[in-house]
């Protein structure tokens, strides 16, 4: 019985093996995740109840009586310790519900879905723009290290890095809409093209070319270009940038001086061995650019009346809507959090070596 | 691959040229384009809404039982109502209504819509139900005492005694809109009396109705064919949401907006030259002052507070920094109201206060806190008074807050000495009287916390004079006392009032007819032409 026994264990532990540890890999990115999401909630919770703005007075006005305001303090439960106050917050946010915002007294994830789209537009180009570009620019000024296109492209990307973003906006406005007239103004279509196309997906541009409105599409595409270009502009600076001191990194090596030993061009040699060799840097880089992007229209959505998830929580802030503020951290945090886990997604298959481990 | 996608991305390049400038034509010629920030909307429905741009925006779209019209904003004019009448006693008002008037959706306007209407602020008790509820009507009463006597008369009886010009200006606010019954019920959900549905939709009787509202991002009305005087020239009024008035600028000297609400000076003083573009500034109604605090003990010393009023550079401020948007005006009624005056005791006297102050026994002058919002022009305002007070050696140390935070600082009574500004719910005395001049009750927890019970101003006479002003029958009495309150609180106050605001409006040249009033009220879409 043990003999016979003995094999049949090896193959269970195989199969644990096989089996559990997708499974365990699972498990901690599922743990890591619910931590990271726990975190979230309780610094934006309590950053929310330390900041010295009254959100009763926000709702009831300053004329309203001492009932009124009592009674809404209540309400909205504020008169509630501050951990069972973080309980049923958290009990809520559970359930999908941030509440209902006070400037639009919508439910905040309803208003979070219109806005969000906008934003998520506007990045995704910006960010196209700034990895086709940034990354081969990053490539020739390494390759280049120290002659004028290296100067160029680092002088280039030190302005993208350093310019505030609000000025940025309002030069470009100011000559390529205003003198110039390439493209279109501030918002997301003019007034003639509002409410022609119904919403599908939020992102005009898909939705017109569904619905084969291509006056639309193109009339989108004319007012996404300029904010798309300022904020792909900056992120351009900072992927050029970190392409730039990975590539360096790797024309160090030895393998480099191997390849081009062989008798591999050297076109061949950067943009497919040193280049695929850095990828999994960039990717995370990517990610975090594209995070960054999200945060970082705020002002962009402001210069461009862009009704866009910045924007929303820039309205938010100055008016204290507490929900809507929490709301909107929590999406952008769920998004980064997505970000991170779709990087280690993408690891294995840029690097082989991932994908042994796995 | 790479020479596709290079074909493609010039493709796309010119196709962008080419489409670009054509798309570039002026605004449409039956279309109102405005730039306003519009962040602040929360609802239309005239029981809940009480956000300025809703009120504006309202003011277009409902009709209201009495109201100031665009031809004449100093007169109140029936609204819905043709005529009025109001028993000896003061306390019934009946109101003919306009025969054949309709709503937007064709139906004809009863009493017993209006009858309703006025009903439903006080049922749903939303924000201006305050604003009913001093007449004495409450939740358990309203129906009673607000009737439709036949289908064109409403009558209702108030409980309070209440000056009848204080009554009818009541009757002409925004809460008082006619609102069509039966598409509001078929609307309800849970018996809100169709409030949710009334948040982004309309169903009234004005020149234009509400088509859409996309939360920060655009308005749009279109025209009223049934409005009872006669459909307004513009057949549609888009307003965008435009946060940034440097972005409002751009867009009207392109031509892709006729009006732009939000500009600062640094936007129209390069303006000023342009042909196509006018400028013009109308008198509004906020009052803008500094609020002391009397538990502070200097400031208890009536010749402090009177050496304080003499270092203020009014007219200075008038004529530069605060030009175009502000008027000196220091009493607490704006110009333009039942009973204000023009009243400005006080002017920059250093010499003057520095004998003041070293009377009251500070001839070194003292320190004070002095909380103040962060956006100019709070913070141009708080500079030069900074600068003046320091020349008598009263030492100002400025906290900038943003502006809701120095609400809930000024509310606790945790300030020294504030700089705000006051804004009247309705179109009569009272609303400021009754802040200014108005503290019986100086205990920490009082019913409401007017700007004197904010001030530590315990004033339970003047107190008694403000509430007897509000009730008095006869108009000329009545303007005189309001007259007496108005010197009494800026001379002896803790309030140096300073100035009334006034509202920039720059305009394409061809768009012509709109005005904004001392109210929301009064900022009128029906009269624009292009």
């Amino acid at each position: 019985m043990v003999t016979v026994a003995a094999p049949a264990a090896v193959t269970n532990g195989e199969w644990v093996r096989r089996v559990a540890g997708p499974f365990r890999r699972v498990w901690r990115l599922l743990l890591s995740v619910v931590l990271t999401f726990l975190g979230l909630t309780c610094v934006t919770f309590f950053i929310g109840r330390v900041i010295p703005i009254d959100p009763v007075l926000a709702i009831v006005g300053d004329k309203a009586s001492v009932e009124t305001y009592n009674r809404v303090r209540s309400e909205i439960g504020l008169d509630l310790p501050i951990p069972v106050q973080y309980w049923r917050y958290l009990l809520k946010v559970l359930h999908g519900d941030f509440g209902n915002s006070v400037i639009t007294s919508q439910p905040v994830l309803q208003d979070l879905l219109r806005v969000f789209p906008a934003t998520l537009e506007l990045s995704l180009l910006a960010l196209l723009i700034g990895v086709v570009f940034g990354v081969p620019l990053g490539v020739i000024a390494a390759t280049h290290r120290g002659r004028w296109q290296d100067q160029v492209i680092r002088f280039g990307s030190l302005i993208g890095y350093s310019m505030p973003v609000f000025w940025l906006g309002l030069i470009g406005l100011l000559v390529f809409y205003a003198k110039l007239g390439w493209v279109e103004g501030p918002g997301r279509l003019d007034v003639s093209y509002d409410d022609i196309v119904p919403v599908i997906t939020g992102l005009i541009t898909v939705d017109s070319l569904v619905a084969g409105e291509h006056e639309v599409f193109w009339n989108s595409i004319g007012h996404l270009l300029l904010p798309a270009s300022i904020l792909g502009y900056l992120s351009l600076a900072y992927v050029a940038r970190m392409t730039r001191s990975f590539m360096l990194g790797q024309l160090k090596q030895e393998y480099i001086l191997a390849t081009l030993a062989k008798g591999l061009s050297p076109f061949r040699v950067v943009w497919v061995h040193a280049l695929g060799n850095i990828w999994v840097q960039l990717v995370t880089v990517i990610a975090l650019t594209f995070g960054s992007l999200l945060e970082g229209a705020v002002l962009t959505e402001t210069v461009f009346a862009w009704p866009g998830l910045g924007l929303y929580m820039k309205n938010s802030l100055f008016n204290a809507d507490l929900n809507a503020v929490l709301g909107g951290t929590m999406l952008v945090g769920v998004v980064y959090i997505g970000l991170n886990m779709l990087s280690d997604l993408i690891y294995p298959l840029v690097d082989p070596r991932a994908r042994e481990r796995r | 691959m790479s020479k596709r996608l290079c074909f493609a991305a010039l493709a796309t390049a010119l196709s962008l040229a080419m489409a670009a400038p054509a798309a570039h034509a002026a605004t449409p010629k039956d279309t109102v384009v405005m730039a306003w920030q519009l962040d602040g909307i929360i609802t239309f429905d005239p029981a809940e809404s009480y956000e300025i741009a809703t009120q504006e925006l309202g003011t277009n779209i409902y009709d209201r039982l009495m109201r100031y019209e665009a031809e004449d904003p100093t007169k109140l004019v029936g609204g819905v109502a043709e005529s009025y009448t109001v028993s000896p006693d003061a306390k019934t008002f009946t109101f003919k209504l306009r025969p054949n008037q309709k709503f937007a959706s064709g139906a004809p306007i009863t009493a017993d819509d209006m009858a309703w209407s006025l009903q439903r602020v006080v049922i749903l008790d939303k924000t201006p139900a305050f604003l009913f509820t001093q007449l004495g009507w409450s939740k358990d009463n309203v129906k009673d005492l607000v009737q439709a006597t036949d289908p064109n008369t409403v009558t209702f009886k108030i409980t309070e005694d209440l000056a009848p010009s204080l009554v009818l200006n009541l009757m002409s606010t925004f809460a008082a809109s006619v609102v069509e019954k039966k598409i509001a019920l078929a609307n309800e959900v849970n018996g809100d009396l169709g409030n949710s549905w009334l948040k982004s939709h309309s169903a009234g009787s004005g020149p234009y109705s509400l088509v859409s509202w996309k939360a920060d991002e655009s308005v749009t009305l279109e025209a009223n064919p049934n409005y009872h005087l006669g459909p307004p020239h513009m057949k549609r009024i888009v307003v965008r949401h435009i946060p940034e008035p440097a972005t409002q600028r751009l867009l009207l000297e392109k031509g892709d907006i006729d009006i732009a609400r939000d500009l600062t000076p640094d936007q129209l003083t390069p303006m000023a030259g342009n042909k196509d573009i006018r400028i013009e500034s109308f008198p509004a109604a906020n009052t803008y002052y500094l609020g002391m605090n009397l538990s502070e003990e200097h400031l208890k010393n009536p010749k402090v507070r009177e050496a304080m009023k003499m270092l203020v550079d009014y007219e200075g401020m008038v004529n530069t920094v605060l030009k175009g948007r502000f008027i000196q005006q220091e009493a607490f009624l704006p110009l333009g109201f039942l009973g204000a005056i023009a009243y400005n005791p006080f002017s920059l006297n250093v010499e003057k206060a520095k004998a003041l102050l070293a009377e009251a026994g500070y001839p070194n002058g003292f320190e004070l806190e002095f909380t103040t919002p962060n956006l100019p022009p709070w913070t141009d305002i708080a500079q030069s008074v900074q600068q003046t007070m320091g020349q008598a050696g009263i030492k100002l140390k400025i906290v900038q807050v943003e502006l809701k935070q120095e609400l809930q600082i000024f509310r606790a009574r945790k300030h020294q000495l504030v700089l705000n500004s006051w804004a009247p719910d309705y179109f009569d005395p009272h609303s400021n009287a009754d802040t200014f001049a108005h503290n019986d009750d100086d205990s920490d927890t009082p019913k409401i916390k007017p700007l004197a019970w904010r001030t530590h101003w315990y004033i339970p006479e003047l107190t008694k004079q403000t509430l007897a002003a509000a009730k008095e029958v006869d108009l000329e009495k009545r303007k005189a006392e309001y007259a007496a309150l108005q010197k009494t609180v800026t001379d002896t106050g803790p309030f140096v009032i300073m100035f009334q605001n006034a509202n920039q409006v720059a305009s394409r040249a061809d768009v012509k007819g709109f005005k904004t009033g001392l109210f929301e009220d009064f900022n009128f879409y029906r009269t624009i032409t292009k």
